[in-house]
């Protein structure tokens, strides 16, 4: 279990590295599938298996697609020495990651991390709604309304991406 | 368990930061963008261990809200794209100054 947190871990973090620095952007891009796999990986041990399904579907499977349908329509990744920010720029953004890591670390450090009662109440709705049926549950009772608003983000969203993207309005 | 997906998720968002930070090509910056939510997304189903399954309802509204930004964001870098035949973030400063 411990193990394979850790493996998850490290090609997380290596395709994380890698989408950073790869130098074509459909590079780029399989890097960040394979962070968004092992993540998926990660949930599994964290007991959320719905939405590290999701994660798989939704994220590494029809986000990334798009993505990588606009990186081949634009034709992009040749000119990769203009891509990298260089000088001052690039210490003061080592800078500015060192002080958000330095903020982060004794707020992690310093707290009981620790599986709580949450743990329990999840275990228990998977064991008895099963994996779906746990995060379903709340999401159609108490967070319908959220749940409603999210259909019309969704509404609006493709409204502004067909205008957006069309030649002629 | 919790702590080493802590660790992992503020990781994850260093990195995600820093590729915002150091490229110049804005569907890069943007997939970096979704490292982060990404990494979030991480923290909350840590923190859902601990107080409950809302954590994990929330990243369902995140994954949601990310799906509609790359829809829209990948749209506005397309329509830049053809005014100025670059997506080079240093080639957009009419609003700058």
């Amino acid at each position: 279990m411990t193990f394979l947190f850790y493996l998850f871990a490290g090609l997380a973090i290596g395709g994380a590295i890698g989408v950073v620095m790869a130098k074509n952007p459909v590079g780029s891009l399989l890097f960040m599938v394979t962070t968004l796999a092992a993540m998926a990986g990660t949930f599994v041990l964290l007991e959320a298996h719905f939405l590290a399904a999701i994660q798989i579907i939704v994220y590494a499977g029809a986000i990334m697609v798009l993505f990588l349908f606009v990186i081949m329509l634009l034709n992009l990744g040749h000119e990769y020495k203009a891509d990298l920010r260089g000088g001052a720029f690039s210490v003061l953004s080592f800078g500015l990651i060192g002080a958000i890591a330095g903020l982060l670390a004794p707020e992690i450090s310093g707290a009981e991390a620790a599986p709580g009662p949450g743990a329990v109440a999840i275990d228990a709705a998977i064991a008895e709604h099963g994996a779906v049926g746990a995060i379903a549950e709340p999401l159609y009772t108490t967070y319908v309304v959220p749940f409603e608003i999210t259909g019309i983000l969704l509404l609006v969203a493709i409204v502004g991406a067909i205008v957006l993207a069309k030649r002629e309005v | 368990m919790v702590t080493e997906a802590l660790v992992l998720s503020a990781i994850l968002f260093v990195i995600g930061t820093f590729g915002v930070l150091i490229r110049r090509n804005a569907i890069i910056m943007f997939l970096c963008i979704e490292l982060q939510l990404n990494a979030v997304n991480l923290s909350f189903v840590a923190f859902s261990r601990m107080f409950g399954i809302e954590g994990q309802l929330f990243v369902f509204f995140v994954m949601t809200v990310a799906a509609a930004e790359a829809a829209v964001g990948l749209a506005i870098i397309i329509s830049i794209f053809r005014h100025y035949e670059t997506v080079n973030v240093d080639s957009f400063n009419l609003l700058k100054w």
